[in-house]
């Protein structure tokens, strides 16, 4: 059987990390070499400090005392070559109820106003999807969801707020996720949860893996 | 017990190690000394592990009373504790360290022998203060136990301290370098006060950045990005594991010592430099740290 041939670009992006890219388009076959690579470095060779999976790349940072840009590109080429492309990994949906709406989605109207729905259509819309988790990123156990329906899509907030609730659903351009902590944040909010996406005391300690799924439940309160 | 009692905390000190490596994955970045550099080097003097756990001051340092005995050192920046910098200076029970206002750079590291015996989260003493993972910033009345890190004897004397200028920071060129000009290169850019340990806000002559559609992507420590405003921020030890700024440059590992130097208002020019150059620079840096043993 003839296969594509995967494309991968290897370029330093300092003197101690190389970027690992698959093109540059969000697809679901670029995701796919993301897993297979980071599924490549589960057992993390000496002198490899961190890898940053996202949409289509791998940052993999090392430290230049113990190793260098050929060698760790070697390495690279090597252990993805190895690993063969994960078909079928085990699925998993993970549920996060949502309380909708009154104080835990103030912004839940000004969505309404603008996609030209009804508040309960936009409830209805983005718990009908099912989102793939494509990488946790940016802050502790934030995930990068795919998979938001084109008509919930709202523009970012003109000022962003300076304290966003742990737990608050949101929507910022045509993405939509989950703040795991309290931080600031320019995306509208239309609900919040009480699940705890990142627990730095729990192993592991973010709720959420790349390549995971996730489902939204509306739910009417939160529990205490 | 043996312990160290914050009598007064400063601006911003924390519990800092070198840093929590494996969890970029989940959103967690690295965190660990800004200036990793002068961390290691007081953690020799005193006769620890490179790796212990010490205190790191930010602008304004503290007042730290020794329960008991110790063996403690201050490196990074001269903030007039009155006693000698770079060097291991034994205390007697009841101690206490009083840090001022720095003289010079923007932190100053005081390790004792032992390291602090704080708890681990995800493999690392360090506290990421954005995110609270691995603590918060101390305050007045906080005990922090001396731990047992120690693995050789003090080093008697004082030692010269690294020499250099913070005004000039090399760069290897990062990984969307060919969308830009040399324009990053030219200017005089002034750290702006809104800067912290996750990144450094510059401000100076705009940089054109072509605010092409580009993919989120992880980011290294060091890596300087251009949002379309034109004003570049240099990624610091708390900064976010991915983004979808372009990046012209990231500054190379011997100079980041440098950057945990540096204060609002100061200013620094960018000078581009090969990766072998990076390694050289380096590579001396680690001769210097290991003649401290």
């Amino acid at each position: 059987m003839v296969r594509s041939a995967v494309t991968v670009t290897i370029r330093p992006a300092s003197d101690s990390s190389l970027l690992v890219s698959f093109g540059d388009a969000i697809s679901l076959d670029a995701h796919r070499q993301v897993l297979r690579l980071m599924h490549s470095f589960a057992e993390p060779p000496l002198g490899i400090r961190n890898l940053h999976p996202a949409f289509a790349s791998v940052l993999v940072d090392f430290d230049p005392r113990r190793r260098t840009h050929e060698d760790v590109e070697s390495l690279v080429r090597e252990r993805f070559a190895g690993t063969s492309e994960i078909s079928r990994p085990e699925r998993r949906v993970v549920e996060i109820p949502v309380c909708y709406g009154g104080e835990f989605g103030p912004d839940l109207a000004d969505v309404a106003r603008h996609t030209r729905l009804s508040p309960e259509r936009v409830i209805e819309l983005h718990a009908s999807a099912e989102y793939l988790v494509y990488f946790l990123g940016f802050s502790p156990g934030f995930p990068y969801l795919g998979g938001m329906p084109p008509e919930l899509a709202t523009p970012r907030l003109s000022a962003p707020r300076k304290r966003v609730p742990a737990g608050s659903v949101a929507i910022g351009g045509a993405q939509t996720g989950v703040y795991p902590m309290e931080s600031p944040g320019g995306w509208r909010l239309i609900g919040r949860t009480a699940r705890t996406l990142f627990d730095p005391a729990a192993d592991p300690p973010a709720l959420l893996e790349m390549g995971n799924h996730v489902r939204f439940v509306p739910v009417k309160e939160l529990p205490r | 017990m043996n312990a160290i009692r914050v009598v007064r905390p400063g601006f911003q000190t924390s519990v800092q190690d070198l840093g929590r490596f494996g969890h970029a994955h989940q959103g967690v970045s690295a965190s660990g000394a800004a200036d990793a550099l002068a961390l290691r080097a007081a953690n020799l003097l005193v006769g620890n592990a490179e790796n212990a756990a010490a205190l790191e001051m930010t602008l304004v340092g503290g007042a730290f009373e020794f329960e008991s005995e110790a063996v403690v050192a201050l490196t990074g920046s001269d903030f007039a504790a009155g006693l000698p910098l770079w060097t291991a200076v034994e205390l007697k029970a009841g101690g206490v360290v009083r840090c001022g206002a720095s003289q010079s750079g923007a932190r100053c590291y005081l390790a004792v022998r032992g390291g602090i015996d704080a708890p681990k989260v995800l493999g690392s003493a360090s506290t990421h203060l954005l995110t609270g993972v691995g603590g918060r910033a101390l305050r007045a009345g906080d005990v922090l136990p001396i731990g047992e890190a120690a693995v050789r004897r003090p080093k008697r004397g004082s030692v010269a301290p690294p020499q250099f200028s913070r005004d000039v920071l090399r760069v290897t060129a990062g990984p969307q370098a060919e969308w830009f000009g040399d324009e990053l290169y030219q200017g005089c850019y002034t750290v702006q006060e809104e800067s912290n340990r996750m990144g450094l806000r510059l401000r100076g002559p705009a940089i054109p950045s072509p605010a092409g559609m580009m993919l989120t992507e992880g980011v290294s420590l060091g890596a300087i990005q251009v949002p379309p405003d034109g004003q570049p921020i240099l990624l610091f030890v708390e900064h976010q594991t991915t983004g979808g700024y372009p990046k012209p440059a990231a500054v190379i590992s011997a100079d980041l010592t440098r950057v945990g130097q540096l204060r609002p208002r100061d200013t620094v020019r960018f000078e581009l430099v090969t990766l072998d150059q990076a390694l050289a620079w380096l590579q001396e840096q680690e001769r210097w740290l290991y003649s401290l043993i």
